[in-house]
């Protein structure tokens, strides 16, 4: 299953909102006011519910009698396949924000145009997350822009973010053997196209924001791939799996 | 806080008065309709730094279990409310004048909200 490029693909999908909803997940009780801590917890229940749909997709393919929970709970780092980017701690309001930003405006991108993907199970998957992801995007571009063109102090904040961001985001667009084949089949698109789209249209919100674009197009990478996650990652999994590590099969 | 009493502890300055809490978003009124042909009605109030995030808020906080399909928000600021001391003045006059409610047609069920 490992070398089969639609299972890989799958669990990129799922792994992203599984890990990105989780950290947004980290904020509930805890946001700079009652409003937006209401809308981070709307938004990483969005992103795990479309991890179901990808990991169950993905379970399906592996047999076993394997659910999306297994996927979910009882991996280690190294099966992981989410970008860097997302399992990167929170820091402060403004680099979850910003780090939100840079992935809304690719996820919805992508699932815009995994909407017409030739698997009708990506496809039907897609079509239903690319609502949430509109209004997602909607919102973290819009706090970006009144963030990066507010206070000097928020300014800063968000500079700060899209600095130490920047070389994480082009981890998004390297295309791999996996990709190739995805793009070769039809069932998701070219990476390189997606990558101009994209840009254009961060680099307009970030002109709004009055933010400026780190001019080094170093690009991390090791987390799509499983090559090398960070070392957040474990920390985060010790606390997301302990209680199906601690009671195995425990249910409610 | 004040003190009626001079200091128990004289020698000791007082404190910093807390600074004033400024840059508080302003405080916006929530009105939804939840279907078509209802009118929209008042489910509650939020925090927001201007109109367009209100509508975003209040879309996260009453409108999760697809209660709406219009948002109308309002800074509570701008509402002009009427006195509870006017209430006889403007209410009692037209306590004992039943004829001025509309009670005394039978509406078809066909017909819906109305």
């Amino acid at each position: 299953m490992a070398d089969n490029a639609l299972f890989q693909f799958l669990l990129r999908m799922g792994d992203n909102t599984l890990v990105l909803g989780h950290r947004v997940s980290e904020w509930c009780g805890k946001a700079p006011v009652l409003e937006e801590d209401i809308a981070l917890a709307n938004t990483a229940l969005d992103l795990i519910g479309q991890t179901q749909m990808w990991l169950g997709y993905a379970a399906e393919l592996q047999g076993e009698a394997k659910t999306a929970d297994d996927l979910a709970y009882l991996r280690d780092v190294w099966d992981f396949r989410n970008l860097l980017m997302l399992e990167r701690p929170n820091l402060d309001f403004g680099h979850t924000m910003m780090r939100q930003y840079l992935f809304d405006a690719y996820h919805h991108l992508l699932l815009g145009k995994l909407a017409g993907s030739s698997d009708p199970r990506v496809a039907e998957i897609a079509a239903k997350s690319v609502k949430e992801a509109a209004y997602h995007l909607d919102r973290s571009g819009e706090t970006v822009v009144a963030l990066g063109d507010g206070t000097a102090e928020s300014h800063r904040r968000m500079q700060d973010a899209l600095d130490l961001l920047w070389p994480f985001a082009g981890e998004m667009f390297l295309a791999d053997d996996v990709d190739d084949a995805m793009a070769a089949a039809g069932i998701a698109p070219e990476l390189a196209a997606l990558k101009a789209e994209w840009e254009s249209s961060v680099r307009a919100t970030l002109r709004d924001a009055s933010l400026t674009v780190p001019d080094d197009d170093f690009a991390h990478k090791g987390g799509k791939t499983g090559r090398q996650h960070t070392e957040h990652l474990g920390h985060m999994l010790a606390q997301m799996q302990f209680l199906q590590r601690a009671y195995p099969g425990a249910s409610w | 806080m004040s003190s009626p009493s001079p200091s128990a502890y004289p020698d000791t300055p007082p404190p910093d008065k807390e600074p004033k809490r400024t840059g508080e978003w302003p405080l916006w009124e929530v009105f939804i309709r939840g279907q078509h042909g209802l009118s929209h009605r008042h489910v509650g109030s939020l925090h927001a730094p201007d109109a367009e995030m209100a509508i975003k808020n209040a879309r996260d906080v009453y409108t999760r279990r697809n209660e709406g399909v219009s948002i109308w928000v309002v800074e509570a600021e701008r509402v002009t409310a009427s006195a509870p001391g006017d209430k006889e003045a403007l209410y009692d006059p037209s306590n004992s004048k039943v004829y001025r409610h509309p009670t005394f047609f039978d509406i078809p069920d066909e017909v819906g909200h109305m």
